[in-house]
Order: C-alpha cells, then structure tokens, then sequence
C-alpha cells in the first residue's frame, strides 16, 4: 500500500512539473497587462482580440491543416515502410534505416535549409505544398521508430496461417498486421502530430506565398515582444485537444469494457 | 472517434477560415493584382492590410521575419517572389550593394514628401532612392530610479561592478558591439580589427557583471524590477516605463546606434506598381499615424508625428533632441569577412562567460 | 507478394527528400566558392575542429547527455507506473505527452516566468514559506531543467510502448521461479524494454544537442551552444559551407556513439538500425 502511496506521488510530482508553466500560460492568458512581469487584472480581451486578428487565425488554420494533413500521411506511408523493412535482408534494412534517421539526426536548420535549397534547385516554389512535404518527411522517421519493434515481437507464423488458410496477402496484413500493431500506430500519428505542430525551423524555411503557422507566428514576435493573444489561442488549442482526447478516452474505455478486457 | 475527430477539425478550420474575407473594388486600377509583403513580425497596426486592400483592390500576401538576416536568407534563395521588403538600415545596404533593389518611381509615391528631411539621404540609402523610411528609434540604457540613484549619461555606467549581475545586454552581435564602441569612442561601423579587439577585450570584462543577454525578455525583467540597468530600444522603453513608474530612458552622451527600418522593392518584385501603392498608402498620414501608435516606435513622418499626443511627440525619449541624434550612428553592412570576425569575436566572448 | 515492396513508397520518398537534401549538406561543407568559381576544400572541416567550436561542442554533447540520463531516470519509473494502471485506452499515457502542444516557445517563457529570481511564482511561494530561494536563470541549471522538461515525454513513450508488449507469461515466469520484485526488474524488465530505452535516448539526445531556443532563454544568453553557432553560419555570417561542416560533424559523432552502443547489445529480435 505504502508502495501505490509513492507511486501516485511521484505521478503527481511529474504532473505538476509538466503542466506548471502550462497553466502559467493560461492564467496569463487572462491577464490584463502584456507583460508577464506583472498581473494587470482579469479579462478577457485576448481571445475577443484573438478571434479578430487576421494572421493570428491564419496561423492557426495552417497549423491545424498541416499538421493533420502530414501526419495522417506520414503514418500511412510509415505504416507501410515499416511493414516492409522489417522483412528486408540485414544489410539493405541497416542501409534503409540509417537514412531514415537523418532527419532526426540533423540540427532543425540543417534540414530546413536543406529543403530550401532543394526545393529552389527543382523549381518547386515555397508554399503550402513545400511545407507539407517537409513536415511528412520529418515525420515518418517518428512513426517507424514506433512501429518497426512491435512488428519484431509479433508472432511471425499468424501472418503465415492466413496465406496458408488463403487470405490474399494484402487481406492478410490488413486484418492480422495491422490489428496487432494498431496501438504503436496511433502512437506513431500522434508523434507526428505533435511534431508538426510545433515546429518552427524547418517550417520557417520552407513556406512561404502567407502560408504560416503558429509557430513562425509567435517566434517572429520575439523581437516585439509576444502578443497575449498568443497566450489566448494556445489555451483554447490546449484545451480544446484535452477535451477531445478525453472524449476519445471514454468512448474506447467503453469499447473495452465491451471487449471484456485490456488490450492496449 | 475518427468522426469526432473530423468534426472538431473541421469546425475549427471553418471557424478561422471565416477571418479571411476581404473586399476588393473593382474600379481601381491595380484592382485584382496581388504584392507580397515581407515585414517584421508584429509591426503593422491590425487594420492597415486590410484597409490596403479596400481601397485599392490589390491583394496582400503578407509574411513576418523575425530578424534580418533570416530574412536575407529566404529572400537570397529565391524561394518567394517579394514586391515589399521592410529591413533594417545595414540590411538595406547590403541588398543595394548587392544590386538587390530596384529604384523607387517617387511619381508613385507622393506621399514620400512627408517623411521629414533628417531622414533623408542616410548612410546606408545616400541617394534616397531605394527606400521610404517606416520606423525609427534609438538604443539607449532603461533604469531603475530605485536602484541606480546616480545621474545616468555614459555608456561606463553599465561597467560599474557595483551593478553586478544588475545589468542587461542585448543578445545581438551589432548591438552589444556598438556599446563598447561608442564607449572607447569608435565607430559602431568600424573595420579596423585592432578597434574590434579593443571592444571584445572590454566585453570580456563586463561579462561577470552582467546578468543577462537577451532580446524581448528585457522588458519583462526590467518592469519585475530584476534588474537595474539594460540596453534597450526607445519604444519598448517607452512601454515599459508605462508599466512601471520606477524606470527613466537616457540616451548616453557618447552617443548610440539609431535604427530605422524603411521599406524597399527587391528585384524579384513582379508587381512594381503595386508595391509602390502600398509605400504610399503607407505614408498616407493617417495610416502612419495608425502605424506608429501601434507599434509604439518613433516615426519618420513628419505630418504623422504632428498628429500624435503631445506627450509622445514632446518625450525626448522617443523624439530627442537634435545635438542627441547627431552622436547617433546608423549601422550599415561590414561585409563577409568582417561580419565573420565580429561573429568569431562574440562566439568567443560567450566561450569566456562563466 | 513479397512484402518488403511495401516498403517502395517510402523509399522513392526518402531518396528524393531525405538523401538529396543530404547530398547538398556535404556539396557545401566541401566546396567554396571563390573568383575561380567552386573548388573542393577541406578548409570548412578543418575550421569546425577550432578551439571555441570544439568547446561548444563539448558542452553541447555533455548537457544533452545529462538531461538524457535525467529524462531516463525520471521517465522508466513513470513507463512502469502507467503500464500498472493502464486500464484499457492510454488516456494517462497521452496526459503525459499533451504539454507538448503548448507551444515550446511558449512553455520556455513560460519556465522564465516561474523562474524569476525576484518575480518569478517559485520564488514567490518559496519566500512566503520561509525557504531559501533559487536563482538558476542564466546557469547550466537551467538549461538542463529546460531540456529535460521538453524532452521528457520523448523518453516516456517509447519505454512504454516496450514495457506494454512485454509477455505477462515471462513475469510470471519468473516470479515461479523465485525472482522477486526487484531481481525480476533487473533480470527481466529492463532487459526486455532495451529497444524502447534505447529509441528514447535517441529521440532525446539528438534533439538536445542541436537545440537553441534552450540556453537562449533559459540560459539568458550567456551560453553558447553548437545550435546557437549552426543557426549563425546560416543566417548571420552566410558561411553556409562551414555551417555544414559543423552539422556534418555533428552527425557523424552522433552516428559512430549510436554504433558504439548497438555494439555493447546483442542482437536484439529484429534489430533495426539505430535500435
């Protein structure tokens, strides 16, 4: 018992650590001075301002359109190359893999500016689509990292039962693979979602035509000074997602309990 | 869950595409044609695109950059084909020396009359032919009143130990470099390495007293009073003075750097006409009035200066005087080799630290 | 149907985005341009191996390498803890990973306010409680906390997923067979949650190294990381060519301490590349 005592504590701790300057946003957020030196009152301006602010809402729309565009794409593409890189040979698998991890390997700049010279050397002007194809690629490094060891522990003679009971091989994967790697595969997306929408160099480097997103955003404010009403759309995005999930949450815990049991 | 998903996304795609709407006149001549403005992040009034576009049917595609030298680097690349860039003083002469500008058809521009004449003909512009000045301000020290009770005129004060880990600096090459030139009495533009070395040799050995060097988090640390001294731009020393009645501005009497940030056609332009539209909608009294009291900086325009409260156009912080402006130096480009050497120089000022 | 083919997509994708943006990278680090037009140079290397870059370098490895070993410590404890209570859906698991959809600019300022030494919140209670307070801004302290604090829910992830899959059956197993609690962790656990050990400290030691917004902020300026030199090659100085020797460097260590600790596991099921 003393043992779930400390347990629950240390959870607790590590929440606090994690959510305090989350919250200090948010209390911001509602702060009537823009500085974050001192509380000017209560109000809630920010986000009556936030709605109206042009470029804060573009940024917002583009963040959320990338971000979910490059993930879901990512994850689908990811998905499919670690299925069959884990059956390739050795040495074409330690080749394919070690590429892979350039992306995350590389210094954000590197990559942006990579990008950007290539995207200039093949004519493709910057904008919606270049963004995109940057955040994709950053991405499915993530989602096969995710997925490629479950795909190690999995029973390799399942997939072989079904060729064997006649399954075509497509029908096979789909409903004997994919099942048992759902979870990382989820695991994977949220990853990559959660990458895209926060960054800012690689993005910075290969938009362009207005398209930005939330995070050029706040960072070409640096110089200025951050606008509160950053504060208000980080919160209500914030907020917003906790909602969703939790939604998400009950709803499959109620799937389970259907199922009779765990099976995440 | 997949459907919630959708859902919710979908709905807060329509909710933010709806700010997007924007009217556009078709008598107008440029009516339909599209610029591209490349400016600093934050530094339009809210409205002012909008208005743009309302009135002369010209559609703005607008981009923030948070320094210039990011900005030098996506315009070099060729990525976007910018109509309106707004740098800095050194930036502009770089992409004037680099052939990067095209000259301004002033017969576009009538409203370049009412920027006023101290700002004409600058060093990194002589001609005047390539910009129209925007914004402008000085660098000077933001003080405590409480905790510095000495007059506050020199440059020296912020090499004063009895200030340790008091005193902020700017984390910015130029800017920091300027300070201990105009200290020992030199150019802020200066190419002589000897000078350069002088000037790190005197950075190395403030390092210990200061506390900080950093860019917008200066006003936050000086109005929560966690410092006494900082290297500052006169706007924002402006807004912090609002916040906090303890802090004074003082331009020191060795003199400083003043910036202006102007607005020039790159090459690249595929809309001249329309770029010089909006360089004078922009001059437009109105809109620069507009303009200014958003951004809280000073202003060039002379018809726009008139119209603001008279406490801002009498504070000498933000409008000094004359003798004051003359010890100020605009920043203009070093070239590569010399911006290295100066970089070299800070990464090693930094190596010394702690 | 064989099904590695599975697999062409991606690969089309990644020699077309990945390896040519790659083969630009070491066009500049080994190229400069001059009157002459462009020649092959080693000189971008060479000057990547100067003193204060080195410096830089070293500093950079060694604070990523101590909010890696944090964000470890901090993160198994955590993994195991959620895999115990995880009843059906990973609801606690994504409690953990929603900070990061904070903006991390954001969440760094954020830290900045709570930090203060005179006005920062901590500082606040702490003096209402009669304790000593705490001055970190501007010191490695800083940095670190603020690395680790970004970084966590990387490190958290994948040893879950690991701990997740582990077979019931072999803990069971082994509990029969007279291991207790702590014999089996070390004996069992840890070596079966490797893989995801291992993918952590790559998802948060490469990001650490190269990071600048970090000691920027936290670090109030005063340090300079190897991120902070890159990001001036790019768009301070336009050194391009020597900004990709340094990021080449970088990878290059990066790869042979990666190859140096495959080397000290065996075979792993599956062994994938960098896990």
């Amino acid at each position: 018992m003393v043992k779930r005592g400390i347990e629950k504590i240390y959870l607790g701790l590590i929440m606090i650590f994690l959510y305090a300057p989350i919250l200090t946003l948010m209390v911001f957020s509602f702060n009537n001075s823009k500085s974050r030196a001192k509380w000017g009152g209560f109000t809630l301006k920010w986000y009556k301002n936030m709605l109206h602010d042009p470029e804060i809402s573009k940024s917002l729309y583009y963040t959320l359109l990338i971000a979910l565009l490059a993930s879901i794409i990512a994850t689908i593409i990811g998905t499919l190359a670690a299925i069959g890189i884990h059956v390739m040979k050795k040495k074409t698998k330690t080749v394919v893999l070690n590429a892979t991890y350039l992306p995350v390997l590389n210094a954000d700049i590197v990559t942006g500016i990579a990008f950007m010279l290539f995207f200039v050397a093949i004519g493709l002007k910057l904008g919606f689509a270049s963004m995109l194809i940057a955040h994709i690629t950053f991405n499915i490094p993530y989602v096969i990292l995710n997925i490629l060891p479950k795909l190690s522990s999995l029973n390799k003679f399942t997939y072989e039962a079904a060729l064997d009971l006649g399954a075509h091989p497509m029908q096979a994967i789909w409903k004997v693979i994919i099942p048992e790697i759902m979870p990382n595969i989820i695991t994977g997306f949220l990853l990559a979602f959660t990458l895209s929408l926060d960054d800012f160099v690689i993005s910075y480097f290969t938009t362009g035509g207005g398209v930005t997103n939330l995070s050029i955003t706040v960072y070409t404010m640096t110089r200025r000074g951050i606008k509160p009403e950053i504060n208000a759309v980080s919160t209500v995005l914030f907020l917003s997602i906790l909602i969703l999930l939790l939604i998400i949450n009950k709803r499959s815990e109620r799937n389970v309990k259907k199922m009779g049991g765990a099976n995440i | 869950m997949k459907k919630i998903v959708l859902l919710l996304t979908s709905l807060m795609l329509v909710l933010t595409g709806c700010a997007k709407n924007v009217e556009t006149d078709p008598n107008k001549p440029l009516a339909g044609t599209t610029i591209y403005v490349y400016n600093w992040g934050d530094y339009i009034a809210e409205d002012t695109i909008e208005r743009f576009t309302k009135e002369t049917g010209i559609k703005v595609v607008y981009e923030p950059f948070d320094s210039n030298e990011a900005m030098y680097a996506k315009y070099k690349s060729g990525a976007v084909n910018y109509d309106v860039l707004i740098p800095s003083d050194y930036m502009i002469q770089k992409l004037i020396s680099e052939n990067e500008l095209l000259p301004l058809n002033f017969d576009n521009i009538p409203n370049a009359k009412y920027i006023d004449s101290s700002f004409k003909n600058l060093q990194y512009d002589p001609e005047n032919a390539y910009s129209v000045p925007y914004m402008w301000g000085t660098l000077g020290i933001l003080y405590n009143k409480e905790k510095v009770k000495e007059e506050v005129d020199s440059w020296d004060i912020l090499w004063d130990s009895k200030y340790k880990g008091q005193i902020i600096m700017m984390d910015s090459v130029r800017d920091s470099f300027a300070v201990a030139f105009k200290r020992l009495g030199y150019s802020l533009n200066t190419t002589d390495k000897a000078q350069v070395d002088e000037a790190f040799a005197t950075l190395v050995e403030q390092g210990p007293l200061v506390q900080a060097y950093v860019m917008d988090q200066v006003k936050d640390k000086m109005i929560g009073e966690e410092a006494a001294l900082a290297v500052i731009y006169a706007g924002d020393a402006i807004y912090c003075m609002e916040q906090n009645e303890n802090l004074a501005y003082a331009v020191p009497k060795e003199g400083t750097n003043f910036f202006v940030d102007a607005m020039v056609i790159p090459k690249t332009s595929k809309n001249k006409a329309g770029a010089e539209a909006f360089i004078n909608f922009m001059n437009d009294p109105e809109i620069a009035l507009n303009n200014t009291e958003y951004i809280g900086y000073s202003t060039p325009h002379a018809e726009a200066k008139a119209m603001l409260d008279e406490e801002v156009r009498n504070n000498p912080s933000a409008y000094p005087s004359k003798d004051i402006i003359d010890k100020c130096e605009v920043f203009i480009d070093l070239g590569q080799e010399m911006t290295a050497y100066y970089n070299d120089k800070w990464n090693e000022l930094k190596a010394s630290l702690r | 149907m064989n099904r590695k083919w599975l697999a062409t997509p991606y690969l089309i994708w990644m020699v077309i985005f990945i390896v040519v943006p790659l083969l630009m990278i070491l066009y500049y680090a080994f190229t400069a341009k001059d009157v002459n037009g462009t020649r092959l140079t080693f000189e971008h290397l060479m000057k990547s191996f100067d003193s204060k870059y080195m410096v830089a370098l070293g500093k950079s490895f060694l604070y990523a390498f101590i909010s890696t070993v944090i964000c470890l410590i901090l993160a198994y404890p955590l993994a195991l803890i959620l895999v115990k209570y995880n009843k059906g859906g990973s609801a606690m698991l994504f409690i953990f990973i929603l900070p990061m959809w904070m903006n991390f600019l954001l969440r760094t300022y954020a830290w900045l306010s709570l930090l203060e030494t005179n006005n920062g919140l901590v500082n606040t209670i702490l003096r209402t409680l009669h304790l000593p307070t705490i001055d970190i801004i501007g010191t490695p302290k800083a940095i670190i906390l603020g690395m680790v604090y970004n970084f966590l829910p990387f490190m958290v992830l994948p040893i879950y997923n690991a701990l997740a899959k582990i077979d019931k059956s072999i803990m069971e197993a082994a509990y029969d067979l007279g291991a207790n609690d702590f014999q089996r962790l070390l004996k069992v656990t840890i070596p079966l949650s490797m893989p995801g050990v291992m993918s952590g400290i790559t998802m948060v030691f490469m990001p650490a190294v190269t990071t600048f917004v970090i000691p920027n902020l936290l670090g109030s300026g005063k340090v300079n990381l190897i991120g902070n030199i890159i990001e001036q090659q790019f768009l301070v100085t336009y050194d391009w060519g020597f900004g990709a020797a340094l990021s080449l460097v970088l990878m290059i260590i990066i790869l042979i301490s990666m190859a140096i600790m495959r080397r000290n596991e065996e075979d792993m099921e599956g062994g994938a590349g960098l896990w």
